[in-house]
């Protein structure tokens, strides 16, 4: 329909006239990859003996990419690719900063993790049932979350993780499995609901969808908008999905029910997309309001840390305890957000990309301790110890990691965390930090102490030494090490967490990135 | 017009909200239905309602000749209507299978995956 002109139009003016160069592509390349193997291994479905190999290959693919993104940013700061070439703020732009690349990787070693676990967890029905292409698609909607720079399209990753981690949850259709996940569907859909409700609003006072753009105009229309509300709607909606005290309850009511791998997967990736998403909103687009809600968030936050480890320690479920330490993990996220400033952030951060390798090996290791003990109960499972001592080392490991010991990664954060919080004079904040350490030791020990160390009560042959699969020790092992190497020598990630907070207290790199200087307004 | 609209949406969250507290499963679900539409209606009365004022470029023209009306929040909610269609339906066969297999569209019975008398866990070692 080419309808001839009088003069020829200005085309620089809205689009980008140049191809986009090979580095733009990497930005968007982690959720293509994952949507086009999804696409791929749906069509694949009658060869289920494919599967896992083909969505290995493409998991170990996307950490590869995810490492050459991180980087890229690195040397090169925040990097934009916008949709059809659009100029942004007219286009879909997908913004990568140091906060979102760290993460997507992160999210990808997680993602690795759980597909070799699969191998030794998911059997054939779970295969024809779909697991691997909802993996993917999985991965699509949390590396989507991760990479996007625009508000709606971040609820659009959201909707897409969440009906793939629908599927995943009820993958194998037991009982408790449908109860699980009326729960969890229900409520978190309410929580994206209420994310689209407030991104209606923004839409309505700032009448553009672009982080960088609203970033940019937050300061003209602090004086006539009502935009504490609006944020007010945001730590909500994202408390909600990040299981937040008093909208926590959804999460301890599902996260045992479906198969191992599948929990661990979500332990590691789904809260954190809450979390990540409540930084960049509260952190990075609306500071001054996050200033103002901080004692309310730091209230949440030690409120969750709190009921997530009496939670933990009122249970008798391996997987219930780890949820419920999941969600104390989450109130420590909080704390850091509430505290602000890179020591808050920063503490965060860290805590965020240490609970997302820690929790999922946790949820590997209930795993291996439920085949190896066929109880999931800590009053009758026992004897773990004896029938797998490597084994019961990589747990302990962990539970020294999740409770802050020393030399392990939950060590830093958590001090990043208390020493911000002395700074600004929240010493009770502080204290419960300290004291939710010290619960967790108490949960973990517990649960160690009566699993691994108690011989069992009826001595059985099958009592001896047992054998573990390559598949399922394999993924523990590796996550274990990491966690160990980061409490050793944090000093690069620390370096890296620091600026990427830096960079979202001072987003000028990031709007210079969207909106190059010299480039319309 | 947007006073009116708004008024309409407060109307649409109030039946949703109500719906989404009850205990009865079917009714939740009628609840996550009214509460998608009253998100659309939302969107769309935020982008500002303009009437009889398609944003249709003119034969021969590059440029719209004046204002129109906004396209962007029409394109939000298709998008939500898909996403919120799609959600449905797994919820409405999700409520059916739990029908089926816990026998009970109650939330208050639904306690197969949080027994109602779970023991302390051991106190002694």
């Amino acid at each position: 329909m080419a309808v001839s002109t009088p003069a020829p139009v200005d085309l620089s003016a809205a689009l980008m006239l140049d191809p986009a160069s090979a580095v733009e592509w990497l930005v968007v390349l982690p959720v293509a990859w994952c949507l086009a193997v999804g696409a791929l291994l749906v069509m694949l479905r009658r060869w289920s003996g494919l599967q896992p190999a083909i969505a290995l290959a493409s998991l170990t693919v996307l950490v590869l990419i995810d490492v050459a993104l991180l980087d890229h940013v690195a040397r090169n700061g925040p990097t934009t690719m916008v949709m059809g070439r659009w100029l942004p703020p007219f286009g879909i732009a997908f913004t990568v900063d140091l906060t979102g690349a760290l993460f997507a990787l992160v999210a990808a070693l997680v993602a690795l993790a759980a597909g070799i676990f699969s191998l030794a967890d998911i059997n054939d029905s779970g295969r024809r049932y779909g697991f691997y292409p909802l993996l993917m698609l999985l991965m699509a909607g949390v590396s989507g979350a991760f990479l996007t720079g625009d508000i709606f399209n971040l609820y659009v990753w959201f909707e897409v993780l969440l009906i793939s981690s629908f599927g995943l949850l009820v993958l194998g259709s037991e009982r408790g499995q449908i109860d699980g996940t009326v729960k969890y569907g229900f409520l978190n859909l309410v929580a994206t609901t209420l994310f689209l409700v407030a991104t209606g609003f923004l839409y309505a006072v700032f009448g553009t969808l672009n982080m960088a753009d609203i970033a940019r105009k937050a300061d003209d229309l602090r004086v006539n908008a009502p935009l504490m509300t609006l944020v007010g709607l945001y730590v909500l909606a994202f408390g909600m999905k990040a299981a937040a005290f008093p909208l926590n309850f959804w999460l301890p009511a599902s996260y045992h029910t479906p198969r191992v791998v599948v929990s661990a997967l979500f332990a590691g990736l789904l809260t954190k997309v809450g979390i990540y998403a409540l930084i960049r909103v509260t952190v990075m687009l609306f500071p001054i309001e996050r200033e103002e809600l901080s004692f309310v968030l730091a209230l949440v936050g030690a409120l969750t840390m709190m009921v997530g480890v009496l939670g933990a320690l009122a249970q008798t479920d391996f997987r219930r305890i780890l949820g419920y330490l999941v969600v104390s993990g989450i109130g420590s996220m909080l704390a850091g957000i509430a505290i602000g400033g890179p020591g808050g952030i920063g503490g965060a951060i860290f805590y965020a990309l240490h609970s997302m390798l820690v929790m999922t090996g946790l949820y590997f290791a209930s795993g291996i301790a439920m085949r190896l003990g066929a109880d999931s109960s800590i009053a009758t499972l026992a004897g773990l110890y004896r029938k797998h001592a490597g084994f019961a080392a990589l747990t302990l490991m962990l539970c020294f990691a999740v409770s802050g010991l020393p030399p392990f990664s939950g060590f830093w954060p958590k001090v990043m965390l208390v020493k911000a919080a002395i700074d600004i004079g929240a010493w009770w904040l502080a204290a419960a930090l300290l004291l939710v350490g010290f619960f967790t030791m108490i949960a973990t020990g517990r649960l160690f102490l009566l699993a691994y160390w108690r011989d069992s009560a009826i001595p059985q042959a099958a009592d001896g030494p047992a054998r573990l699969s390559a598949a399922a020790l394999g993924p523990l092992a590796a996550l274990t090490l990491l966690a160990l190497a980061l409490g050793l020598y944090p000093e690069p990630l620390l370096a890296m967490i620091q600026s990427a907070a830096a960079g979202l207290a001072e987003p000028s790199a990031y709007l210079n990135s969207v909106f190059p200087a010299g480039g319309p307004q | 017009m947007e006073t009116w609209f708004s008024l309409l949406v407060t109307f649409f969250f109030t039946v949703a909200i109500y719906l989404l507290l009850s205990k009865s499963i079917i009714r939740v679900l009628l609840g996550v239905a009214i509460l998608g539409n009253a998100v659309n209606l939302l969107i769309f009365t935020g982008g500002r309602l303009t009437r009889d004022v398609p944003p249709v470029i003119a034969e021969g023209a590059d440029v719209l000749s004046g204002p129109a009306a906004n396209a962007l929040p029409q394109a939000l909610i298709l998008t939500a209507i898909v996403i919120s269609f799609s959600f449905f339906a797994f919820l409405l066969v999700l409520a059916w299978r739990a029908y089926e297999d816990l026998a009970t569209d109650n939330t208050d019975e639904m306690r197969v995956a949080e027994p109602v008398n779970e023991p302390a866990p051991p106190l002694g070692y």
